[in-house]
């Protein structure tokens, strides 16, 4: 393993149900770099975020974090590493019966000795950093979408991790709360000193922000590199997804007989 | 017809294997309860949260119906006692039927309709909005941070429901047997109280309410970690909660008092 990759994936299969869902990929997460993890919705973008968490037991292949294979780690070991990751639901995934101080404070109280007054400050803190220490006292349900988001980032970087995780971060947001996510990504990666994984399909928002790009489509990696290099690729998928383009390798129509065929069956039916 | 036949028995077979594996499934879940109570009840303030949400939030469904179940009892009883000139020993039927039978039997079943079926929906609803997953990714393992205190909440609130709900029965019956109808109050006090052995009637009926709650958090819990994460998925899943577990509690009564009162 390298010693500049906090995150190696190695000829990662993984299927579900003897349905295949992940085939043979491979990608590096430098630490310190901001990686994006794009594709349509369904190609297994989740599913790779969850095997590096070890939610997941790869079908074969390997995935390693800080030099340790994930799914080799007993209980302990997973849960040991997990203590050095954070990671961001795709809808913020606050606990509801907790308030917006005790969110941020949870994994404080759960893994560490420190005095409420010293957890009151870091959480003010964690709060200040996404702008919110004045929602200090609500509850999740009081929050708007963006609020919400928000405040999950600051739960996601609480113990200060090596590694932060992000499931659609953009997705539901109004431009602005947009904007201001992207923005908190990238600054609390590099004020952390942490590696990131975005998994997105929101492409403008995360090609601003992002140091290396890998494109997944239907389990594979199809293409991979820098915003410029996916910007400019030919490759029809990746081109079809970063233009937004209608019709493409992604069909606009689901599978289906022809339309014609179909329409005089029915008439010849129906007499 | 052989194809008919034998797709039915298939698909039998497959209803019965599936049942089965459920079964193993729930008992391993239990046996993870059962390992992560320690850390559960050291931190008693979860345990507590959790017996104010169950327990007292449901006192006032438990003290009124145990009301009225005393009152009606009250009332069918002292009919029946007329008719062979005991009409004092109406104390005694009041009591005996509440504490050993429809105290724990009643309250458990108004308990996994009111508690039973909120924690399902609770812990679904956590698993449907990833906060299950976030607590696993915070390395907190949500059974002993979750279900276990959800679980032993219900588990030590049950018995108290019950002793509460007979108490309030008890009350009923007096109030409609000695206060309306007129029996005698010294008849009524003093032969429940010889005739209500602690041992054979209230300790067997507060160990019926104990395996009761063990049934109702068990299934609740359960059903609502194993819910299918979607509104439809914890809606069957806090049905199945009910109906399981008013079965169960039925099924179990039966059990438990053919091995307690053996004509004693």
């Amino acid at each position: 393993m390298s010693s500049d990759n906090l995150v190696e994936i190695r000829d990662l299969n993984f299927t579900y149900d003897s349905r295949p869902i992940l085939t043979g990929i491979n990608m590096m997460i430098p630490r310190g770099k901001v990686v994006a993890v794009m594709g349509s919705s369904g190609c297994g973008k989740t599913t790779t975020l969850r095997l590096i968490g070890g939610q997941l037991k790869p079908t074969s292949g390997e995935v390693r974090v800080g030099g340790q294979v994930v799914h080799q780690l007993d209980a302990d070991g997973l849960y040991g590493l997990r203590r050095r990751m954070g990671m961001l639901f795709q809808f913020g995934a606050l606990f509801t019966d907790m308030s917006v101080f005790d969110n941020i404070a949870f994994q404080m109280r759960e893994h560490t000795d420190l005095p409420e007054t010293v957890i009151r400050d870091l959480v003010l803190m964690k709060l200040n950093a996404v702008g919110l220490r004045g929602a200090h006292d609500l509850m999740p349900g009081e929050l708007s979408g963006g609020m919400a988001r928000r405040v999950a980032l600051a739960r996601a970087v609480a113990l200060d991790p090596m590694l932060i995780m992000y499931d659609e971060p953009f997705a539901g947001l109004d431009p602005i709360s947009l904007s201001i996510i992207g923005e908190l990504i990238r600054k609390l990666n590099d004020a952390l000193g942490a590696s990131s994984i975005v998994v997105t399909h929101d492409v403008q928002e995360s090609l601003k922000i992002v140091d290396y790009v890998y494109f997944v489509s239907a389990g594979k990696i199809v293409a991979e590199g820098t915003a410029d290099d996916i910007k400019n690729s030919k490759v029809p998928y990746v081109h079809q997804f970063v233009w937004g383009e209608e019709d493409g390798p992604v069909p606009f129509h689901y599978p289906s007989r022809p339309y014609g065929e179909e329409l005089m069956e029915r008439r010849a039916r129906h007499g | 017809m052989d194809n008919g036949l034998s797709g039915a028995l298939r698909g039998l077979g497959r209803r019965v294997t599936s049942r089965i594996w459920r079964l193993g499934y729930a008992s391993r879940f239990f046996l993870a309860i059962m390992l992560n109570s320690a850390t559960a009840l050291r931190r008693v303030h979860l345990t507590m949260r959790e017996i104010y949400f169950t327990g007292v939030l449901s006192l006032i469904i438990i003290l009124v119906s145990g009301l009225f179940v005393g009152m009606v009892l009250g009332l069918q009883g002292y009919d029946t006692l007329q008719r062979y000139g005991s009409t004092e020993a109406l104390g005694v039927l009041v009591s005996l039927s509440l504490v050993r039978e429809l105290g724990p039997v009643v309250a458990a079943l108004l308990f996994a309709s009111r508690a039973g079926s909120a924690i399902t929906a609770e812990i679904g609803m956590m698993k449907a909005t990833e906060q299950l997953s976030a607590m696993e990714m915070m390395a907190v393992d949500p059974i002993a941070r979750v279900v276990a205190p959800r679980f032993w909440g219900g588990v030590i609130s049950m018995p108290l429901l019950a002793a509460l709900f007979s108490a309030m029965g008890i009350f009923g019956g007096y109030l409609v047997g000695v206060q309306l109808i007129g029996v005698d109050e010294g008849s009524f006090w003093s032969q429940m109280q010889a005739s209500v052995d602690f041992r054979e009637d209230i300790l067997n009926g507060v160990i019926k309410s104990f395996v009761f709650g063990i049934i109702v958090s068990w299934v609740a819990v359960f059903e609502g970690y194993d819910a299918e994460p979607t509104a439809e998925g914890v809606s069957g899943a806090t049905t199945r909660t009910v109906v399981t577990s008013s079965l169960a509690i039925l099924a179990a009564d039966f059990i438990l008092t053919a091995f307690m009162f053996t004509g004693t």
